[in-house]
């Protein structure tokens, strides 16, 4: 008889202790509470404190409390941990409430321009009126919409002059170069670092003072294009400056011309990276103030006529009243900088979906 | 043998094609103007300027009052307010990029990170009367606590002196506000985002490898940041840094919707009054005719000389930090 033996599953045996998944992250029970516990500790502290210390207001506060929460982590850190772990905690803190604080600045700054413009944004006529009202009239008189025209005007122009023109000195600096190529980067490069209000007092002098005209939404208009230009074109060259040089030898040994280059292999390849570079060049552009300032003249009339007479855009609208010491102007002016802000938003917004798409491929 | 001597390269010249030529010839125009504009704008911003450092010379920079109907003008005070400006503004930037472009690189999960990206790239697009608008009626009536604070327990030190007694049972509020730095403070916020963008830009660069031995030879997260991430990003957080402080110098519209114009060399920070170049032509430039043209002209040029050259060395930086040129390790 042979004996079979028959496998014995060790395995059936099950063990007196459940198994326990082991935590890999590293973070125990300390790490997770000491900085809750520090905070709290640091406000009952203050809470008794503060009245003995100089500052005053809520900022103060705030910075009082921040400055003794750091201490006391690392008061409760030191207790337990070497060094190395309490300075990388203390490390961590800084640079985690740093992106904190600058999140809550851009927040802070969106929202409290929403907030004050409510008012003015509730009533509709802000987009269809524009502002003949006086500073006493209620919020449901008068609005923007001189500013809005404005704004859309100027920055159509600069559009059509900046757009071919730095797209153009793009593919003339990555896809022909040469000698004046180098020279055109250069000044193109050096032209990026022009102060704002210089571009205006320059069309204020060149152009306004020297032919005597009256300022102009086309002034204001060509202050943005010489602010632009430079940044426009700068941006585009960075863009098509990374499309892999493989891809244009792969055309050009198919026997492309370096046009047909351009057009089909270039272009196309950079279409969504220029688009995002672009959008964001004009959104530069609506928000900018101080070339318009000096250039384009204030007004409270809907003007859609670029080459007579003053015409205001949103930013020196809301800039014109913000300085207005009457509390309803004021109201208008961040209701015009709301409005102005939706702008930029959206514009912004076209960038980022253009940029998605490219990703997505 | 002699026959090796007459063998000539083949000509290898490619005749370009109409088209091509129409093509490179419009480019090369479009780069052309480009040129004319850009370069007419400097030729024509320089002879525009000259009739004013002719006729004020060496004193144009060490006068410091504006007074058009004495005949005096100099750019003392306003240069000095306009560094004096920039300097706290990056001072109070530039550990705030650090650390936001540190996060973002280094601690932000990867989910997370590209709206972060896009985050800071909306904060370079908010139009700056924006910015001004907030600092104004937000920032300002806050920060006249923490000014009067600063200057009540620092006082001693001359930049956090003002000429008003901070115990007083009412105190002058005035006195605190439309300060130096109240508008450094809003043109950190401006200018924040563009060192940021570069610094997150090199700092994604940093090699993986020397990140994974940091972390294997049991450093910590801040350890291995310290000597692998910081040292590799070297060039572009200055470079990042002398970007934002070019911008920094060119900032008009906030700095005008807060601070109360006065042409005087100070160091007092907290105090009420201060003047910078692009401040000095957005008051100015309406009541200005002939030489006080030329003076303001006079006035931005030296402003674009000087953000020129910051300019100059933050990109030679950056492309030289870019090029992998500083990272012998």
């Amino acid at each position: 008889m042979t004996a079979t033996l028959t496998p014995q599953r060790t395995d059936a045996v099950a063990p007196d202790v459940p198994e326990v998944r082991r935590d890999l992250s590293g973070r125990t029970v300390d790490d997770r509470v000491a900085p809750f516990g520090a905070a709290l500790g640091a406000l009952g502290l203050l809470s008794l404190l503060y009245d003995l210390l100089p500052l005053s207001g809520v900022l103060g506060f705030v910075i009082c409390w921040y400055v003794a929460f750091v201490l006391l982590y690392a008061l409760v850190s030191w207790y337990r941990h070497p060094t190395p772990a309490v300075t990388d905690r203390v490390a961590g803190v800084l640079i985690r409430t740093s992106a904190l604080l600058v999140g809550g600045a851009l927040v802070t700054v969106i929202g409290y321009v929403f907030i004050r413009g409510a008012p003015a944004l509730r009533h509709l006529n802000i987009f269809t009126e524009d502002l003949t009202a006086g500073p006493q009239d209620p919020l449901d008189v008068g609005g923007v919409l001189h500013a809005i025209v404005g704004t859309l005007i100027q920055i159509g122009i600069a559009i059509s002059i900046t757009l071919p023109l730095g797209i153009g000195c793009a593919v003339f600096m990555t896809e022909v170069g040469g000698r004046l190529a180098k020279v055109v980067r250069t000044v193109v490069e050096a032209m990026t670092a022009l102060p704002s209000i210089v571009c205006g007092l320059f069309v204020y002098i060149a152009l306004l003072l020297t032919f005597d005209v009256q300022r102009n939404g086309f002034a204001a208009s060509l202050a943005i294009s010489v602010m632009m230009l430079p940044i426009i074109a700068r941006s585009a060259e960075v863009v098509l400056r990374v499309v892999p040089g493989g891809l244009r030898e792969a055309s050009l040994a198919l026997g492309a011309s370096q046009w047909q280059t351009v057009r089909k292999v270039v272009l196309p390849t950079a279409r969504p990276a220029l688009v995002t570079a672009m959008v964001l060049g004009i959104a530069r552009g609506i928000g900018e103030t101080s070339p318009v300032l000096i250039t384009a003249g204030y007004t409270t009339f809907t003007n859609a006529n670029p080459f007579e007479g003053p015409m205001v855009s949103l930013p020196l609208f809301a800039y014109t009243l913000a300085r207005s010491p009457e509390p309803l102007f004021q109201t208008r002016a961040f209701g015009a900088a709301a409005v102005l802000m939706v702008l930029v938003l959206l514009v912004f917004l076209i960038a980022r979906l253009a940029a998605a798409r490219r990703q997505g491929r | 043998m002699t026959t090796v001597d007459n063998d000539r390269p083949r000509r290898l010249r490619v005749g370009r094609t109409l088209g091509d030529r129409v093509f490179r010839g419009s480019v090369r125009g479009f780069g052309a103007t480009v040129l004319l504009l850009m370069g007419g704008i400097g030729v024509f911003l320089t002879i525009e300027a000259i009739p004013a450092f002719r006729q004020f010379g060496w004193s144009f920079f060490t006068t410091t009052e504006w007074n058009p109907e004495k005949g005096t003008l100099g750019i003392a005070a306003v240069l000095v307010g306009t560094v004096t400006v920039a300097l706290i503004a990056m001072i109070v930037a530039f550990p705030l990029a650090l650390g936001t472009a540190l996060y973002i690189s280094e601690y932000a999960a990867p989910r997370a990170k590209r709206w972060l990206i896009a985050m800071i790239d909306l904060m370079a697009s908010v139009p700056s009367v924006i910015y001004g608008l907030v600092g104004a009626y937000l920032l300002q009536p806050e920060m006249v606590y923490v000014s009067r604070w600063l200057h009540d327990a620092l006082g001693w030190i001359p930049i956090f002196q003002v000429d008003t007694d901070p115990d007083a049972a009412v105190f002058a509020q005035s006195r605190y506000t439309a300060s130096a730095l109240i508008a450094a403070l809003v043109v950190a916020m401006m200018v924040l985002p563009y060192a940021c963008m570069v610094m997150r830009e090199v700092f994604d660069q940093a090699p993986q490898g020397e990140r994974e031995a940091a972390y294997a030879l049991g450093s910590t997260r801040w350890g291995m940041i310290r000597s692998v991430v910081l040292p590799f990003g070297k060039g572009g957080i200055i470079g990042g840094t002398m970007l934002a402080l070019g911008r920094a110098l060119g900032e008009t519209i906030a700095v005008v919707l807060i601070i109360a114009p006065l042409f005087e060399i100070k160091v007092r920070i907290l105090e009420n009054g201060t003047i910078t170049v692009p401040a000095l032509i957005a008051t100015r430039y309406g009541e200005s005719v002939g030489i006080q043209l030329a003076g303001l002209l006079a006035a931005g040029l030296v402003l674009f000389v000087v953000t020129l050259i910051t300019n100059s060395i933050a990109a030679v930086i950056v492309t030289r930090s870019r090029s992998g040129a500083s990272t012998e390790l």
